[in-house]
């Protein structure tokens, strides 16, 4: 990354490329209509210009023909865009399967991370080259947004709710980290810096820096200590629906409405249980809201995320 | 400036002012405070917009002063943070939004369309009065400490964390809000009803549709604004949670809400512009306008569209990728009718009779810049492109195309155009060039570096920004100095001419409008007979044989 002046910014994941080259096509379009219309006007009006004072110009009503071109072309020049620039964003919004799991957790005015393997950051994160980065983001005041210039990518970060944003850095450097959404006094000072690694470098970032218990740790913990296994149970019998498993699955609720259990629908059910009852189950949890503030949330959201299948049906085979 | 206006008439100069008009029918404070004159109260506006206009103005020089340098050190980050939202606040809701529609519209709905007034004239007044208490509540926010949430209010930012003056602003948009319904009511009503004797739809000037589909957008959009901002006042006074998660509210709810107004009303300030270009680009062509039924419906289609698209600025917001989807697509159709008016009003000037008096600079001024405006539009719509430049200066740069390379040249255009007719006097043309040529090297110099800057990643509303983006910073800050004495110029040679300029005659230009048949300043009564009208933009004798069918 260097400091001089450029007219375009730094290309460092795989995303950069696809939006530019998007970018480059709407340039392309935008300039040759502006060109067009720029010397059409220039020309009439330089060649129709009034050369004597009682001069009376023809009328022309107009060509249907002609309204027709010129309402087609920039129709389907629109529609071209539409689609490439839609199908860029489904990507954007779909991580990868083998994404490594980011939480981040956004304040008035800062960024704070917590890296899979329990190292904190605060303003700065580090990644490793070629390997798909997931962000699961959350608020704990205002709306914020965590944008990476570098990268293309950009999200809002909400309050009582998760959003999530991946990216894959291609080329090592440091690079950026904005907050996008006005979100207050120093909002302007609310960034920092995306360190993009070799692989092996970022091993040893890992290895230097003290590792505090991962969030999947830390959200089993809290799992117990909060006593959401009393409940919560492989059993069929058991007071809650087993959670083994239900990160990504379709839930069936009361309501006879299906839902996938993602981010949302597990902090949702946390925070305010008796909203969405998984269909079989009583109403009987009790909020959890106050109990557990938004870091902890995502923990026992990791954590969640990281029990796979329910022990007991491992059992059965 | 209305007491410059009755100085001028109260001394009336001997080679013009003998017959009776609506400037010189009668003197004093009290005969405007109480007019029910349409022109009158055209002038009313005219003078507090400009206020407002110049308020904001200083706002952003502010603005601009502070970003030459990459910290922040000319003032605090929270006087920042007001000075953007106040030269926004001002800037949109007391200038863009009532600037053709309150001056111009005012002063030629009911001339274009050979009526005596407007058809409540009282309501007409009423909407003046309600949009200076609106106006004076904004600003006394803006004396007592101003504002920060941006002009966007934000929740949960705008009802629960801000320690400004939400409320008192909010009020002061709240009760502006009910001036532009009634003067978007009495529009409509105006031109279903009070239309001279053959002036038939598709007879209308265009200036007329445009006005007419701008109604429709302040009549139906307006009410959504005034119910949003009394929920965020609800949820800040009384904690009533709707928008704020903490609360148990939807902070997403309130974006919704919000750009269903505030998207639509980016139309209520482009519309008038282009309607003004109509009038402009034929009077100085001498030619009747190409397409003319393709410029109507594209201003009916803008504005039905545009009630249809405002999750386009929600595309990194947290909606649905599906939802994002549509509202994409939908902006792609929003862009084809604005293509559709700069290519039919490029095709009129074809084999026209071309004059390069001030307010037709200002017509191919806006073709242009109107033309990248709305084409960096269609950057925005495609959403993989959004999803980098969203909330950068590339938005800034953008959006200040429509308004102020759009809207404020169609605005500047339309007052040189109007001038004689209004004050009955011809401002100085080799002034006035020069300051339309400032205006437009200034208006670029200050907003290309921002579309650079915005696809770099600068985000907007930065008080802080790094180094590498500090060329470009102070090339946007000399172009805004450059476009500062642009704007200026005008505001001199106005005043000027309202003593000095030659007198006008009624139709100075040739142009074939309504307006132009009666003597300028127009009598009280506008029309000494009432006009009939047997074609639009009559600009040259033709055959049957010229006529498309229908």
């Amino acid at each position: 990354m260097d400091e001089g002046f450029k007219l375009f910014p730094d290309q460092a994941s795989t995303m950069a490329r696809e939006v530019d080259w998007l970018f480059y096509f709407a340039l392309a379009v935008g300039v040759f209509f502006s060109a067009l219309i720029f010397l059409l006007v220039l020309y009439f009006a330089v060649k129709y210009r009034r050369r004597s004072d009682d001069e009376q110009p023809k009328p022309i009503f107009g060509d249907v023909r002609l309204e027709a071109l010129w309402t087609v072309i920039p129709l389907g020049l629109t529609m071209v865009m539409f689609g490439w620039g839609t199908g860029i964003f489904f990507k954007v919004n779909r991580p990868p399967a083998n994404a490594m799991e980011i939480n981040v957790v956004a304040k008035q005015w800062m960024w704070k991370f917590q890296h899979p393997t329990g190292q904190r950051e605060i303003n700065e994160l580090h990644v490793p080259l070629g390997q798909p980065i997931k962000l699961t983001m959350t608020s704990e005041d205002v709306i914020h947004s965590l944008y990476v210039p570098a990268f293309r990518i950009k999200n809002d970060v909400l309050p009582s709710r998760c959003t999530t944003l991946w990216f894959e850095a291609t080329k090592p450097g440091k690079y950026h980290l904005f907050c996008a959404e006005y979100c207050g006094t120093k909002h302007s000072q609310m960034g920092g810096w995306i360190y993009v690694m070799e692989a092996t470098q970022y091993q040893q970032w890992l290895a230097g820096g003290a590792a505090d218990e991962t969030p999947v740790e830390k959200g089993q913990r809290l799992f117990t200590q909060l006593g959401c296994a009393t409940c919560h149970q492989a059993n069929p019998t058991a007071r809650g629906p087993s959670l083994h498993g239900v990160f990504g699955q379709q839930v069936k609720l009361k309501t006879g409405q299906t839902i996938v259990a993602d981010e949302n629908y597990l902090r949702e059910s946390i925070v305010n249980p008796s909203v969405k009852i998984t269909a079989g189950y009583e109403p009987i949890m009790p909020t959890f809201k106050g109990l557990v503030n938004e870091e902890q949330l995502l923990d026992l959201i990791s954590y969640l995320k990281s029990i796979g299948a329910a022990p007991s049906k491992e059992d059965k085979k | 400036m209305p007491t410059k206006i009755f100085h001028t008439t109260s001394r009336p100069q001997p080679e013009q002012m003998t017959r009776e008009h609506y400037l010189n029918v009668d003197y004093g404070i009290k005969s405007w405070l109480l007019t029910t004159d349409h022109k009158r109260i055209a002038l009313l506006y005219l003078a507090t917009i400009t206020a407002f206009f110049a308020l904001g103005g200083i706002f952003a020089v502010v603005i601009r002063l502070e970003l030459m340098t990459p910290s922040g050190d000319l003032v605090q980050s929270e006087t920042y943070n007001k000075l953007f939202t106040m030269h926004g606040i001002v800037m949109i809701f007391f200038f863009l939004i009532p600037s053709i529609p309150a001056t111009l519209g005012n002063f030629l709905v009911p001339m274009m369309i050979g009526a005596r007034d407007l058809a409540f004239p009282r309501l007409n007044l009423a909407s003046w009065y309600i949009f200076v208490i609106g106006g004076s509540l904004t600003f006394t926010a803006v004396v007592v400490g101003g504002v920060d949430t941006g002009w966007t209010f934000y929740t949960p930012y705008s009802s629960s964390y801000a320690n400004t003056h939400v409320i008192l602003t909010a009020t002061g948009i709240f009760i502006t809000g009910f001036s532009s319904i009634l003067t978007g009511l009495n529009f409509i009503i105006t031109i279903h009803k009070m239309r001279a004797p053959g002036l038939r739809w598709f007879r209308l000037p265009l200036f007329i549709w445009a006005h007419y589909a701008t109604s429709l957008i302040m009549v139906l959009g307006t009410p959504v604004i005034a119910i949003t901002i009394a929920m965020v006042g609800l949820e800040r006074l009384f904690r009533v949670g709707i928008f704020d998660p903490a609360l148990g509210g939807d902070p997403l709810l309130f974006q919704h809400l919000f750009w269903f107004y505030s998207h639509p009303a980016v139309y209520i300030m482009i519309l008038p512009g282009m309607g003004v270009i109509s009038e402009l680009v034929t009077c100085f062509s001498r030619k009747r306008i190409y397409g003319y039924p393709f410029i109507a419906f594209s201003s009916l289609a803008i504005a039905v569209l545009g009630f249809l698209v405002w999750g386009h600025h929600m595309f990194v917001a947290g909606q649905s990728v599906y939802a994002a989807m549509i509202f994409s697509v939908l902006s792609m159709l929003v862009a084809i009718p604005s293509a559709v008016k700069v290519f039919n009003w490029t095709a009129t000037l074809y084999k026209g009779s071309i004059s390069y008096d001030t307010p037709m600079l200002y017509a191919f001024g806006f073709i242009g810049l109107f033309t990248i405006g709305g084409l960096t539009g269609v950057f925005l719509a495609t959403l993989g492109i959004d999803v980098h430049v969203h909330d950068t200066y590339f938005v800034v740069a953008h959006f200040h195309y429509i308004m102020v390379g759009g809207m404020i040249m169609a605005y500047m255009g339309g007052l040189h155009f109007w001038w004689p007719k209004i004050t009955g006097r011809m401002y100085s043309e080799g002034w006035a060039k020069l300051a339309a040529l400032i205006i437009f090297v200034g208006f670029n110099l200050t907003f290309f570096p921002q579309f650079l800057l915005g696809y770099l990643g600068m985000p907007r509303r930065y008080h802080f920004y790094p180094e590498e983006f500090q060329v470009l910073n102070v090339m946007s800050s000399a172009g805004a100095s450059v476009l500062g004495v642009g704007y200026l110029i005008p505001m001199i040679y106005f005043i000027w001419s309202m003593r000095y300029g030659k007198p006008a005659g009624p139709n100075p230009w040739g142009a074939k409008g309504l307006e132009w048949q009666t003597p300028s300043p127009p009598p009280t009564d506008n029309f000494t007979k009432p006009p009939v009208v047997e074609e639009a933009y009559a600009y040259a004798p033709h055959t049957q044989e010229d006529r498309p069918r229908g």
